[in-house]
């Protein structure tokens, strides 16, 4: 399933509970997978099988591809691993700003 | 996006770490999340969420209640006249009112709107939906600004700009176990509400002052073993006044500062009195959603200790901007200024709405908007900003900068505070006032010859006046308007 997403989209996985949220993606057709099974809007009835290696995804980690033209924030954590067809997608490292509030 | 997302991660990642202490109350985020539900619940449909009381667990409830409500949350000043509120309820009616006991005083119109009680809005029945994601369609907060120049306007701000300015500076769960945000200011300040998703965003457990005194501050950063903390100038100014030669607080780390002109002998005295502490000077506006520039506590430290100039006046610098921020000093006439060069301030960036009630939005073709702050940025990009543009003294078409005037006065040993307005000027059109607050001997003659020495003549002051206060704002604003007012008198 392949489709052009807008910030603020929620998407879930069909495999576990990992649930992103869209907060830049490019104005392209993307497909993004959650546990090799793409992922849907709005969660799923029941859980299907993973498929591939996962190591799993964190809440509050932000994801995002090499160019920066993405970026996706974990809103619920699970099993399954993000990925993004014919993209390299991985966790983007924390800033250091002071606490400034 | 909506705000609500915030509390909702935090529950479901930390739901058993402390969120809130406020008196003897004590949260996880586990039951700030029930008590927004319960606050949502109240809430009828077409109706706003104001909030007229002091900090309590309702107002962190009532902020991400009414977003998962899906209406604006309204926090009003408490301490404005009866007259002035309800102007501003006639503004924001129909809403559910959550007023603070003693608060509403005879006479109070409320019209429109249906009162509840702190203590009832997180009692009750829950909202058990989901937040609603009609982006831009719903103000997360309408907020009004101080109106120091004039009749308080009603900011607007988004949930994709509150959200941006918490993706842009706060990672999610980052704050060890052991922290806590010691927060005193109100929650009708724009510093109040963006603390409150910060802390939450970050894990970091706040700690409620809701009445700001030195003494309470210290006592309750003692009690809670507070580790950060967010001051308006005024406040830190007391604290160092009551404070003396020395100050204990050990486990203290970061202390913020923002909302108005910090004096430097302020911040240099807060840093001897806390060597160990690390202070960042957060520069922004209700309209951008919190902070868009700061100063961080290496840029601190380095100040405080150079003996070059153009180092060590960066303690009154505002910083740079953070990384999602872009800001241009613009000329009155178009143009970019270049550096040292005092010009108008622009910002842009998704934090930053811009929009009033009423007036749509500010932003210009390209998203800029205009803070009406006039500064310059120094040659390596510090912003140094320098007073509201509405603030300029304009005499025989010369500007003048009144903060400039300000510290100068300052600088004089007995001179503890300066205010300089415009003052009608027949020959000149606006003349320099000046109102000084004295900790010892000074003449009128002595404070001329030390602006005539210091800037130019044309700076120094017709009218000089003796108070024995300045008047701010609770949240440390310069009244300026009083100031001019006493003038024409």
């Amino acid at each position: 399933m392949s489709q052009i997403y807008k910030p603020g989209e929620k998407l879930s996985s069909t495999v576990c509970k990992t649930q992103i949220m869209v907060l830049r993606a490019p104005a392209k057709a993307l497909t993004i997978t959650c546990g090799g099974a793409a992922m849907q809007i709005g969660d799923p009835e029941a859980l299907s099988a993973m498929s591939g290696e996962n190591s799993g995804t964190l809440v509050g980690k932000r994801y995002t591809d090499v160019d920066e033209t993405m970026e996706f924030l974990c809103t619920r954590g699970g099993d399954g691993t993000i990925a993004v067809k014919g993209y390299v997608v991985n966790v983007k490292a924390a800033k250091k700003l002071p606490s400034s509030d | 996006m909506n705000i609500h997302l915030i509390l909702q991660m935090a529950v479901e990642a930390m739901g058993e770490r402390d969120s809130l202490v406020c008196g003897d109350r004590r949260l996880t985020f586990a039951q700030l999340g029930e008590m927004a539900k319960s606050a949502a619940a109240h809430i009828q449909p077409g109706e706003k969420l104001a909030f007229l009381a002091e900090s309590s667990p309702s107002f962190p409830a009532a902020l991400f209640g009414a977003a998962l409500a899906g209406t604006p949350f309204v926090p009003m000043n408490y301490r404005l006249t009866n007259a002035q509120l309800n102007a501003q309820i006639k503004r924001i009616s129909p809403a559910a009112l959550i007023a603070g006991e003693g608060f509403l005083q005879n006479g109070f119109g409320t019209d429109g709107v249906r009162l509840i009680s702190p203590g009832d809005l997180i009692t009750g029945p829950t909202f058990d939906g989901a937040a609603p994601e009609e982006e831009n369609k719903i103000a997360a907060v309408e907020l009004f600004t101080s109106g120091t120049t004039g009749e308080p306007k009603s900011a607007i701000l988004g949930h994709s700009n509150l959200m941006a300015y918490i993706f842009g500076t706060v990672e999610f769960m980052s704050a060890e176990e052991d922290e806590s945000a010691l927060l005193s200011v109100p929650p009708y300040h724009i510093a109040g509400i963006a603390a409150v998703l910060s802390s939450t965003y970050a894990g970091r457990k706040m700690v409620q002052l809701p009445n700001f005194t030195a003494e309470s501050w210290i006592d309750l950063a003692r009690q809670e073993n507070v580790t950060n903390a967010f001051l308006v100038p005024t406040m830190l100014q007391r604290i160092v006044e009551h404070a003396g030669d020395s100050l204990s607080l050990p486990a203290m780390r970061n202390i913020a500062y923002g909302g108005g002109r910090m004096p430097r002998g302020t911040i240099e005295a807060a840093m001897q009195l806390l060597p160990h502490v690390n202070f960042t000077n957060a520069y922004g506006l209700t309209e951008t959603s919190a902070t868009i520039c700061m100063l961080g506590p290496e840029d601190h430290r380095a100040a405080f200790l150079s003996d070059d100039p153009t180092v060590h006046r960066r303690l009154s610098s505002a910083g740079k901007p953070i990384p999602s921020i872009e800001l241009q000093i613009r000329r009155e006439a178009g143009g970019l200024c270049d550096a040292e060069e005092t010009g108008l301030v622009w910002v842009k960036g998704d934090q930053v709405s811009g929009s009033y009630k009423g007036l749509g939005s500010q932003l210009d073709a390209d998203g800029w908007f205009p803070t009406k702050d006039r500064g310059f940025l120094d040659v390596d990009g510090y912003l140094f900003i320098d007073g509201r543009a509405d603030d300029v003294i304009v005499r025989g078409g010369e500007n003048m900068s009144p903060g400039e005037i300000e510290d100068v006065l300052r600088s004089h040993p007995n001179v503890r505070d300066a205010a300089a307005v415009g003052v009608p000027d027949a020959e000149w059109g606006e003349a320099v006032g000046v109102a000084v607050v004295c900790s010892g001997e000074v003449s009128d003659a002595a404070l001329c010859a030390l602006v005539r020495e210091k800037l130019r003549s044309s700076r120094v002051p017709s009218v000089i006046k003796r108070m024995d206060e300045l008047p701010y704002n609770e949240t440390g604003k310069l009244l300026r308007r009083v100031i001019r007012d006493r003038f024409a008198q």
